[in-house]
């Protein structure tokens, strides 16, 4: 087992448009189980923050509490991160948001964290359309307290323990449809080729993203038996289709088979390609979003891709038409309107 | 028994029903006298409840200045059946008992030792009104000219606030003076005027303003540079955020573009009001929650983390009565103890304790700095009375030329310049380390903000030798916060005395006037001392050394500041006495003053009956 990241790198690994090497978004090394899925989606986060060509200090990691929540530690080490309280992330990140609309919020939540503890604030984030991306590792079960069942594990799913869940599994994904997010996308920690590509749109996409990344437990919930395990994720997974995210400016090579792709002009100008598979899908219509995520839920498959986004819908700083300066920048000259008004207002309360 | 007779020093009741309006008639009342140069007190004691319950509004008129529940009420003006028994038992002996006569007053309730006034007030109503919800709104303003005719108020001080008060609805104001001569001329045509309490224009007021301290705390808000407020909905704070809000769309708002210098978030709950206080402080925004005791509960566990993690955090808490729902409506101070410790671990939080509206906006303001210099949550502590009356308070002030401290920050040129940075390094030895903002500096200055245990370059540890260098670190911290808080202010009686009182925020008013019913009747003098933070500081701890015995004065059951000053100091139990009220009203002059004299050698006499429920409302000591 590894205790330190090699410092040595390949001389003539690729560099970005700011000349900054995949490396420059690495962090420290996991101390998470080897071949734990979370290790795959922080290596996604990173590949994907590298081909943006994202600046890792514009960037804020925001986590609560739980194997999922250690792992903000793990990537993007120069950007600040805010491991906060179980179940409070969502708000932490909030206020984080407002404080400073230029920064990119990226939360990182497990199922735990997202669908007991947290799911008041996790509801309430989406309502308000807040501009972040919110992963959750979904590995249905807690980690660091041994393996319990957790409110995603699917009925009837055994973990390593052995007892079937007697209980109905949360959705964070219909969940999130129904509070009105306005970019919901699943992926699976396995498949890298799906999961970059949707953590790419979702970072560009104004307002609420979710991600509900599947991955895997191997020490707790990776035995026959359980529907989060590697081989039931890739034997059960079914694509709505294929992302293909175009940053901006970059010429547009591959060919389409017609009728079945959408491109989709992101507000900073990127492009998203979605090539679609299943036909009873239209990502850009909530209904038809939770009755595919239904479908395939009785069917017992698991929808993977992005599964509905609305690009328009105001974000939290538009609701409250906040000011494009960031409030943290604002001084006295901006905030404190002086004595004169105060001799008017003691006036008026004589 | 006589008549009471007093010029500019009475109390007076008002019984209403609470959702007819009578609220701004009251107030209206309360104005007037303080507009012809009388200290008032005006407090509303309502329920918890939007329509139909009994509601009061007590005025206290001083000419000398006392500003605190006195005890006792020496008129009663009732118009509310429902609570007239318990009414008219509360009436000091020779007291007035203005009611309603439209329908007779049950004879089982007259008392032979007042004086009782009937006003017609109803019929008035019906014979001039025909539209029901006017026959009930003048109602009230019909009893204010009544009162002001049977206390001789000066009736053009009374026309020109309804004036002013109606400014840009000029409609509403001639009917509201038509009203008020209505009740002036009945009183004036069947009774005596005035009776035998009356009042005089006198100028005893100064430039002083009446403001409720939630209003002056939301300024306090605006004036100090918040520009994030979280909160979620609870009596007693609500109208903290309120005033924030209405100030904020006055002068934070670009005429130009319509872009806000401001975010107002009301959150699903406490919980998450916190969290997004903590994380917009943590991104170097002024952010701040207002909340009360039930809040302050589900609070703690953000508190904690931004105690351990040292996030600048502002929150006001507005203390009811509590445990539990408690009495929502009511005034208490029960939160000392739930504050001082909030969260589990070893925890120590920095309270601030305002006694008026004028230190409400001073402390309010002065909280963003003490966050920001001290990287720990602020806590102010205000109360329903505070923050729900109108207060008579010393106007506001703001210097132009202050300049908000914002801590110890760095920005990117800092981090060029400085060799290393590390979180949680004592650079300067006060034990304040320097912090930066997410996004500060491409390459240098990020680190991992978190609630467990770290190094000094906040990376993850589990050394117990690094766990204990930081909570030490924080306990020097607390040493210099000491230099920081406001120090409490001290009373000496002018008298070599080894006694004292000692209190905090709403006990002002009427401990300084029990302190002179004591000296001025009883012979007894007792030094004084106003704590106005936690922690205390060193003046606090010289001041209880000095004195052989100290009355802690406050409004609770527990004796939650005893019990502080007790474990801070390492105090044995016979040192520091308690006077305590804790039935939801604020604790009165006379109260204070029986309990001291009850707990004086050669005083302690041993009252005759127990005491019960009629006996303590009139408060006779």
């Amino acid at each position: 087992m590894s205790y330190q990241i090699p410092k040595f790198r390949h001389p003539e690994l690729p560099v970005n448009e700011l000349g900054y090497t995949k490396a420059d978004y690495e962090g420290s090394i996991s101390t998470l189980c080897a071949g734990c899925g979370h290790d795959s989606i922080s290596g996604a986060i990173v590949r994907a923050c590298h081909e943006l060509s994202l600046e890792p200090h514009k960037i804020a990691k925001l986590s609560g509490i739980g194997c999922s929540s250690k792992t903000p530690t793990y990537f993007l080490g120069k950007s600040h991160g805010f491991n906060s309280v179980h179940g409070r992330m969502p708000s932490v990140a909030t206020g984080a948001a407002m404080a400073n609309r230029d920064l990119l919020y990226l939360g990182i939540s497990g199922d735990g964290d997202t669908a007991s503890i947290g799911l008041g604030q996790f509801a309430h984030v989406i309502r308000r359309n807040l501009n972040m991306v919110y992963i959750v590792m979904n590995n249905g079960c807690y980690g660091l307290t041994k393996g319990q069942d957790s409110a995603t594990a699917d009925e009837g799913s055994a973990s390593k323990k052995g007892d079937p869940n007697p209980f109905s599994a949360i959705d964070l994904c219909g969940m999130a449809l129904q509070m009105g997010a306005t970019f919901v996308g699943r992926s699976f920690s396995g498949d890298k080729e799906q999961l970059v590509p949707l953590i790419k749109a979702a970072m560009t996409h104004r307002g609420f993203a979710l991600l509900d990344v599947v991955s895997p437990c191997v020490t707790f919930n990776n035995n026959p038996g359980s529907t989060k395990s590697y081989q039931f994720v890739r034997e059960h997974a079914e694509a709505t289709g294929t992302v293909d995210f175009v940053p901006m400016q970059s010429e547009i090579t591959a060919s389409y088979k017609p009728g079945s792709t959408y491109e989709i002009t992101m507000h900073d100008g990127s492009s998203i390609h979605l090539h679609k598979v299943s036909d009873s899908l239209d990502p850009f219509d909530r209904c038809s979003a939770m009755v595919a995520l239904e479908e395939h839920r009785h069917s017992g498959s698991i929808l993977t891709g992005l599964i509905y986004m609305d690009k328009n819908a105001p974000d939290l700083h538009e609701v409250l038409q906040t000011s494009r300066r960031p409030l943290n920048q604002l001084g006295e000259g901006d905030l404190c309107p002086g004595n004169k008004m105060l001799e008017n207002i003691n006036a008026s309360l004589r | 028994m006589r008549p009471l007779e007093s010029v500019n020093d009475f109390v007076i009741k008002f019984a209403n029903v609470n959702g007819t309006g009578s609220a701004s008639a009251n107030n209206l009342f309360a104005k007037a006298l303080f507009r012809m140069g009388l200290p008032v007190s005006p407090k509303n004691i309502f329920p918890s409840n939007i329509q139909g319950l009994p509601t009061w509004y007590e005025v206290r008129v001083s000419e000398k200045g006392y500003l605190g529940r006195r005890g006792g009420v020496d008129i009663i003006l009732s118009v509310n059946p429902q609570s007239m028994a318990q009414d008219i038992q509360e009436l000091e002996p020779g007291g007035y008992f203005i009611y309603d006569n439209t329908k007779p007053l049950d004879l089982r309730l007259i008392r032979n030792d007042v004086t009782i006034i009937g006003l017609p007030l109803t019929r008035i109503c019906n014979e001039q009104y025909e539209d029901p919800r006017q026959r009930q709104l003048f109602k009230n303003v019909i009893y204010v000219g009544a009162l002001a005719a049977l206390l001789d108020m000066d009736f053009k001080v009374l026309t020109n606030l309804v004036a002013d008060q109606f400014k840009g609805k000029e409609k509403l104001v001639l009917p509201n003076i038509h009203a008020l001569e209505l009740g002036h001329q009945y009183a004036r045509s069947n009774f005596d005027c005035p009776i035998g309490i009356r009042v005089e224009t006198v100028d005893k007021v100064g430039d002083k303003i009446l403001l409720d301290g939630n209003t002056a705390l939301g300024l306090g808000a605006i004036y100090g540079g918040a520009t994030v407020a979280a909160w979620y909905p609870i009596t007693p704070s609500t109208s903290v955020v309120d005033a924030f809000e209405k100030y904020a769309r006055r002068v934070r708002i670009d005429p130009g573009t319509g872009q806000r210098n401001y975010a107002i978030l009301q959150a699903e709950d406490e919980l998450a009001a916190i969290g997004m206080v903590i994380g917009a402080s943590w991104n170097g925004a002024r952010a701040f929650t207002a909340t009360s005791g039930p809040g302050v509960s589900l609070m703690s566990e953000f508190l904690g983390l931004a105690y351990f993690a040292e996030i600048p955090t502002v929150l006001f808490d507005v203390q009811r009565a509590g445990p539990s729902t408690g009495m929502p409506t009511r005034t208490q101070q029960a939160d000392i103890l739930s504050t001082a410790y909030a969260s589990h671990g070893d925890t120590k939080q920095v309270l601030l304790f305002p006694s008026t509206p004028r230190e409400c906006f001073d402390f309010g303001a002065m909280a963003f700095d003490l966050a920001e210099r001290l990287q720990t949550p602020i806590i102010l502590m205000t109360d329903l009375d505070l923050g729900m009356n109108d207060n008579m308070s010393e106007p506001l002030a703001w210097d132009d030329e202050r300049k908000y401290d914002r801590g110890k920050v760095l920005n990117a040129e800092d981090l060029d310049r400085v060799e290393k940075f590390g979180r949680y390094l004592d650079v300067d030895g006060d034990a304040i380390c320097y912090r930066t903002y997410p996004g500060a500096h491409p390459l240098k200055g990020a680190y991992f903000t978190r609630g467990s245990s770290r190094d000094e370059l906040a990376v993850y540890t589990e050394k117990g030798e690094e766990y204990e260098l930081n909570m030490l670190r924080l306990m020097r911290k607390w040493e210099t916060i000491k230099e920081y808080v406001p120090e409490p202010e001290v009373f000496p009686c002018g008298r070599a005395t080894d006694i004292a009182v000692l209190y905090f925020g709403t006990s002002e008013e009427s401990s300084r006037e029990a302190v002179d019913y004591l000296a001025d009747e009883d012979g007894i003098y007792l030094d004084a001392m106003r704590v106005r933070a936690f922690p205390f500081n060193q003046a606090v701890k010289d001041f209880i050394d000095q004195h052989d015995k100290v009355f802690v004065i406050e409004q609770n059951r527990d004796a939650q500041l005893r019990t502080l000053l007790m474990a801070e100091f390492e105090l044995g139990p016979d040192k520091l006495k308690s006077v305590l009220c804790f039935d939801g009203t604020p604790i009165s002059a006379r109260n204070i003053r029986k309990q001291i004299l009850l707990q004086m050698p050669g005083h302690n006499v041993t009252p005759l009956r127990r005491e019960t429920a009629a006996s303590r409302a009139g408060e006779s000591a």
